[in-house]
């Protein structure tokens, strides 16, 4: 049982999703998606153990072994990304119930659960396989449930945001498939770890120049990468609220563990860094979606909006990271995700938590909440500031370890950019925190009441994380460090 | 003895933050809730003093809670400066507590449980700030001080307050985290540690120029040391409730930030390395216009409360001179004007309240004669002035003596100039105050032509009357008993026993 965990870790979510059909009733299949996605959560804590204590683990699907057959393969990296997603997921499931009772019509709310599961499925699949067909595949399961999820939304205005994501993903993927189509055509392997013994040969020719760059720019559509970015806030904002938060956590994640993926262990570092500018590029493309995205963030009068922007922004701080082509940098890149996926995680869901009581996110719409609902506010509250970056909360955390790997690399001007792109967060933030403590409420607006259990809860323990893993960093710590590490080892 | 001396250096960061759990469950019983934040206030007191005991036996007291990041771990130690730090902070929490039950009442201002809860949480911080055994330890609390303090800035809930507070975060956050926490960054990566040192953590042959630079981004990172161009979050921070004001805008949160800046002068630098970097001269020269400018500023205000604010700013100047002065007697300058400016403008501050809460004034203008109505209150503030200006018999005449003897040292003139203009500048604008309110005829009473009737005496609450007493009579008894304060300040410039916690 425990060697079949790598495949087991996108089948049961895979073949839970039909399975859902079946049960119908709501309840009952809320129940069964969040025991499914426990289940895939359960199964990354084991294969994070196993990867931790005996190394990277190899499965060949079928018997068929590699280059031939399809390989799954689990390191440090994927290993984390994956423990990131399932555990996000579960965490978001725990509230979807509640919340989609007022989103969602009742008919459609089985449907809503199938498409979750397969959209996590799709994100597992990409992060475990070692195949770089099977990652299109996956890509592609993930992103067509997740431009239905989009359209589940209330607003009418999803249809609209999930339309355009529709096309800027697709577009993204067909860029993918060339790119790995082009590195087929030149080395006749699919299998990764073959394709990084064989790329080096053929190196230097205009394809895998052409392959290499095709690919870079269809992950950073998915990853939103400014100036990419532009489906990213209104897909965001009209989605369903509890779509947003599970996407909002992860999906940009999957996309940036494709990019170290490919740059580091299939490309390496010789190539992606010496032969192409992509370290200068990206620093730029980080470093004005920290800003350009913060501000705009700043002007948005859509709580929703203002955090979608904020999520740009934070890639521009993975980005930066990853442009600075050091192990400390990656280090902070990864910190980075685990950390954004957790303080993302919690506002959003907060955001749930609001607009399951007053049914709109209007930054106005929040005038007197403070009092309404005091434990839904005050999570804002710590997940802003984590996401400003004070200390013992998890933001801090990454910026230290992003400015420290600036530092380390003497561009002084870097860790100055870095930490005064922070004070931008201050300020929306701060936005939201004086409407909802400072301006009377609305008059004759009905007092709401404190958000359910249900959804307070799941908010809480990521609030929590917030709070935990800022202060004992051992765990994210450790993980990022040493993948990091293995990465640059492995490549070099 | 019950508890162990680290226990209770622990138990002054954790039992105000503890404290807050019975104040919130107290809320229905004012009485009971006060009662709560009085009683937190003495144990605290109690368990610093026995810790000045127990340092001043020659033990050492570390405590390690956790390593946050390889490296940089949460501890705390003691040592003379922060025993200082912590000496005052505590002993005037007791008493403003007293001050807040008579003045939060007779003001009858809303969401009091909120506020005994936020000030419970900045007193626990500023216990963090004044033990804290690495910088990284100090910048933590250091913020949480300034997050617990915003809703006591905005606590009226008008514009005027949220737009002071909007200044007060704003400054105070972005500098800590665009130049302090910059700078704390830059110290790591050089020198590789945080701790502090006695002599500094640098290495010898670290860049000079680098290092200066360095020490700017400190100066005006700790931007609650209010050295201008940004000082502009205290006079905002007035908005506050008057004890908000006295407690941490004359004493908490300004010295944290004039602690913090000895602290890295001290230890982080040390003072062989500061008297060779480059920008000390620059930073000295910007202390002293502080000083000046703030002096300056605060005559032309007719607030009182802004003027009071003003001036800390100034005195601040003076502190942070002190240590960039960067010889002995500059640095028990520094240290012993901690302690006097906190008790001299607190007594300033507890007037200040108690003149608007029993006569509605906040003024100057307003307050001619008034000696008469609040006889006890303006003889107070009297000898609040003299002690901030530094005239005996109070105890601000030593940490000024103290510092121009400093300057003479090391000949640095110019700064001389300055402290004496300044101290000048001080009696201009703090005693016309009580002067007038003795020997000027209020207005008012003219008005209706009639021959000053007699006027009634009209002082604020009891409770709000013996903390201004108390606090008035700490001035005095600083400048006959100066002694045991002297040696602690003095002792912080012997090498001690190594008291790292890890």
């Amino acid at each position: 049982m425990l060697v079949h965990l790598p495949i087991l870790q996108v089948i049961v979510p895979l073949i839970a999703a039909p399975a859902c059909l079946i049960l119908r009733r709501p309840k009952l299949v809320w129940l069964f998606a969040l025991f499914a996605s426990s289940l895939a959560f359960i199964i990354s804590i084991l294969l994070l153990q196993q990867v931790m204590t005996a190394g990277t683990i190899s499965y060949e699907l079928g018997g068929w072994s590699p280059p031939w057959g399809i390989e799954y393969r689990i390191d440090k990296l994927n290993a984390f990304i994956a423990l990131i997603i399932s555990g996000i997921s579960t965490v978001v499931l725990l509230a979807a119930q509640t919340s989609i009772e007022k989103e969602i019509p009742k008919d459609k709310q089985p449907l809503f659960y199938i498409l979750y599961l397969l959209s996590l499925s799709g994100m597992l699949g990409i992060v475990t396989t070692g195949d770089a067909f099977n990652v299109f595949v996956f890509l592609e399961i993930s992103s067509l449930s997740a431009y239905s999820l989009i359209a589940l939304g209330k607003d009418r205005r999803a249809l609209w945001a999930s339309f355009q994501y529709l096309i800027m993903g697709t577009i993204g993927a067909t860029f993918i498939l060339i790119g790995i189509g082009l590195m087929y055509q030149m080395t006749g392997t699919l299998n990764m770890a073959d394709l990084a013994v064989r790329l080096p040969e053929v190196a230097e020719t205009r394809t895998i120049t052409t392959a290499y760059v095709f690919f870079i720019v269809g992950v950073c559509l998915k990853l939103a990468l400014f100036p990419l970015h532009f489906w990213l806030p209104n897909a965001y904002a009209y989605a369903p609220s509890i779509v947003t938060a599970f996407f909002a956590a992860t999906s940009t994640k999957v996309a940036a563990y494709l990019l170290i993926r490919f740059t580091f262990s299939i490309f390496g570092i010789s190539f992606s860094f010496t032969t192409l500018p992509i370290e200068t590029m990206f620093l730029v493309m980080g470093l004005l979606g920290i800003f350009i995205a913060s501000t705009v963030a700043i002007y948005q009068d859509n709580i929703k909006h203002v955090f979608a922007y904020s999520s740009v922004a934070q890639v521009g701080y993975m980005i930066v990271g990853f442009s600075l082509s050091t192990p400390a940098g990656l280090t902070a890149m990864l910190l980075h995700m685990f950390n954004h996926a957790l303080m993302k995680g919690a506002l959003f869901m907060a955001l749930v938590a609001i607009m399951y009581r007053v049914g709109s996110s209007k930054i106005n719409d929040l005038q007197g909440l403070g009092r309404q609902m005091p434990l839904t506010v005050a999570a804002i509250v710590v997940g802003g500031l984590s996401l400003i970056g004070v200390p013992l909360t998890v933001g801090f955390v990454s910026k230290w370890y992003l400015v420290v790997a600036a530092i380390e690399k003497g561009w002084w001007w870097l860790a100055g950019l870095v930490l005064l792109g922070s004070l931008l967060a201050v300020i929306y933030v701060w936005r939201i925190v004086e409407t909802a403590y400072f301006k009377a409420p609305i008059l004759g607006q009905q007092p709401v009441k404190e958000a359910p259990m249900a959804i307070l809860v799941p908010v809480w323990l990521l609030v929590s994380a917030n709070v935990y893993f800022g202060i004992d960093t051992r765990f994210s710590v450790e993980i990022a460090a040493s993948a990091a590490k293995s990465l640059f080892g492995v490549a070099q | 003895m019950i508890f162990s001396l680290e226990t209770l250096l622990q138990l002054c960061i954790l039992l105000p933050i503890f404290a807050t759990l019975f104040i919130v469950a107290f809320r229905r019983h004012p009485n009971l809730r006060e009662a709560v934040s009085l009683a937190t206030s003495l144990c605290v007191f109690y368990a610093v003093v026995t810790i000045y005991l127990g340092l001043d036996a020659g033990e050492t007291i570390a405590v390690h809670w956790l390593q946050v990041l390889p490296g940089l771990s949460l501890s705390f130690s003691v040592e003379p400066l922060g025993m200082i730090f912590a000496l005052i902070a505590s002993f005037l929490w007791f008493v403003t507590i007293i001050y807040s039950i008579g003045y939060m009442r007779g003001h009858n201002e809303d969401h009091q449980t909120r506020f005994f809860c936020c000030f419970a949480i900045a007193i626990g911080s500023v216990m963090g700030v004044a033990f804290a055994d690495n910088l990284f330890t100090l910048f933590i609390f250091y913020e949480v001080l300034t997050l617990s303090t915003y809703p006591l800035v905005t606590h009226a809930g008008t514009d005027a307050a949220k737009k002071g507070g909007r200044v007060y975060l704003g400054i105070l956050l972005s500098t800590s985290v665009a130049f302090f926490l910059f700078a704390i960054l830059g110290t790591w990566v050089i020198a590789g540690t945080l701790d502090f040192t006695q002599g500094g953590v640098f290495p010898v042959d670290a860049n000079t120029t680098l290092l200066g630079i360095i020490l700017v981004l400190f100066i005006f990172g700790i931007g609650k040391a209010a050295i201008m161009p940004f000082h502009r979050w205290l006079p905002a921070a007035m908005v506050a409730p008057t004890p908000v004001s006295a407690l941490l805008h004359a004493v908490a949160v300004v010295k944290a930030g004039v602690f913090t800046v000895m602290k890295v002068g001290m230890f982080i630098f040390g003072l062989d390395l500061l008297i060779v970097l480059p920008t000390t001269q620059f930073l000295l020269y910007l202390a002293g216009a502080s000083v000046l400018l703030a002096s300056f500023v605060a005559m032309r205000q007719d607030n009182l409360k802004a003027r009071l604010a003003y001036s800390t700013v100034s005195q601040l100047g003076y502190i942070t001179i002190g240590v960039l002065l960067a010889t002995s007697s500059g640095v028990i300058a520094s240290s012993m004007n901690i302690a006097m400016h906190a008790f001299g403008k607190i007594t300033l501050f507890f007037c200040a309240g108690a003149i608007l809460v029993a006569a509605h004034k906040s003024n100057i203008s307003e307050m001619r004669g008034l000696g008469r109505q609040m006889p006890f209150t303006m003889v107070a503030f009297f000898i609040g002035s003299l002690s901030i200006i530094g005239l005996p018999p109070t105890g601000g005449t030593w940490s000024k003596w103290y510092l121009l003897m400093a300057t003479l040292e090391t000949d640095q003139l110019i700064i001389m100039v300055i402290l004496m203009l300044s101290s000048l500048l001080n009696i201009a604008y703090l005693m016309p105050i009580p002067f007038h309110a003795f020997f000027s005829i209020s207005p008012a009473k003219n008005e209706h032509g009639v021959a000053t009737a007699k006027v009634q005496i009209k002082e604020a609450p009891t409770a709000s009357l013996i903390a201004i007493g108390i606090a008035a009579l700490g001035c005095l008894v600083l400048f006959i008993y100066p002694n045991p304060l002297y040696e602690l300040a003095s002792a912080i410039l012997e090498p001690q026993q190594s008291t790292h916690g890890n």
